[in-house]
C-alpha cells in the first residue's frame, strides 16, 4: 500500500491466528489431557479460561483488520477464523453439558433398600468371584489379593461400575 | 466391559489395591439396568453408565450414586462419608 512512496506490508495479524489455534486446541487439551482429573474434568474452568483468552485475541484480531486495514490483514479470514472456533468451543461445551447428560434413567437398577440378587464374575485375574462370598468376610483394601486381616471384617462392599478410565 | 487381562494390566497400571471384576459379557449391567447403549467412543459398544452402589453385608442397597453426567463421578470423599454414615466401616 502506498505510504509517503513507499510500499507497506501488511501482517498477517498473528495473533488472530493464535487465537484461532488455541480455541481449537481446547478439544484436544480437554479430550486427551483435562479430562484425566477430576478437577479439570467435571468443571471445565481451565476450558473456559482458554476460550476467554482465545475470544480475546480474536476480538483484538478482528478489531485490528477492521480499524487499522493498513497494517493488518484479516477482513475476509478474521470472521471466518472466528465462526471456526466459535464452532469448536461450541462443540467442546455441547458434550461436556448436553451430550455427556445424556445418560439412560436406568428406573430397573437396584433402588435403596432392595436386596440385591447373587451374581457371580471373574475378576481380573480370570477367577471367577460369587458377590455372596464376598459380604462379611474379612479383607483389607490395600491388600491384593484380598486376605485376613486381623479383627477386621468388611460390613459392606461398594460396587464401581467403572466405564472408562478416569 | 473389559477382559480379566486387560482389568489386571489397568489395576497394575494404576496400583489399584481393590478387587476387579470383569463383566465382559454385559450380564450384569443388562440385569441391573446400568447400559448405556453405544457409547464407547471406539467402536461404539454397549458400556456401562457411571454407577455407585454401597450394600451392606446382607447385600442391601444402603446408598446409591447416579450422576446426572459420565464425566462426573462419585468422590472418594463421597463414599467413604456414605460408608461411615450408614456405620459401615470396617471394625
Amino acid at each position: 500500500m502506498p505510504n509517503g512512496g513507499l510500499e507497506v506490508k501488511r501482517s498477517w495479524n498473528p495473533i488472530l491466528w493464535a487465537g484461532f489455534a488455541l480455541a481449537l486446541a481446547s478439544l484436544p487439551l480437554y479430550f486427551l489431557f483435562l479430562v484425566r482429573y477430576q478437577n479439570t474434568r467435571e468443571s471445565p474452568w481451565a476450558n473456559v479460561l482458554v476460550s476467554a483468552i482465545a475470544a480475546v485475541m480474536l476480538g483484538v484480531g478482528i478489531w485490528r483488520a477492521y480499524n487499522r486495514p493498513q497494517q493488518f490483514r484479516g477482513k475476509v479470514f478474521g470472521p471466518i477464523l472466528t465462526l471456526l472456533s466459535v464452532a469448536a468451543i461450541g462443540l467442546l461445551f455441547t458434550t461436556i453439558y448436553s451430550v455427556a447428560r445424556n445418560l439412560p434413567a436406568s428406573i430397573n437398577a437396584p433402588q435403596l433398600g432392595q436386596r440385591v440378587p447373587d451374581f457371580t464374575l471373574p475378576d481380573s485375574e480370570g477367577q471367577l468371584v460369587t458377590f455372596s462370598t464376598l459380604e462379611g468376610q474379612p479383607f483389607t483394601s490395600n491388600e491384593w489379593p484380598p486376605k485376613a486381616a486381623a479383627g477386621k471384617k468388611a460390613s459392606g462392599t461398594v460396587l464401581i461400575f467403572y466405564r472408562g478410565y478416569w | 466391559m473389559d477382559s480379566p487381562t486387560e482389568s489386571e494390566q489397568l489395576r497394575q497400571t494404576a496400583g489399584y489395591s481393590f478387587l476387579f471384576l470383569c463383566d465382559e459379557q454385559r450380564q450384569m449391567i443388562r440385569k441391573w439396568d446400568l447400559v448405556h447403549p453405544h457409547a464407547r467412543h471406539s467402536d461404539g459398544a454397549d458400556i456401562a453408565r457411571p454407577a455407585e452402589f454401597l450394600l451392606d453385608a446382607n447385600g442391601t442397597v444402603r446408598w446409591v450414586n447416579f450422576t446426572e453426567s459420565y464425566l462426573v463421578r462419585a468422590r472418594p470423599k463421597q463414599i467413604l462419608d456414605a460408608v461411615d454414615a450408614q456405620g459401615l466401616a470396617s471394625k
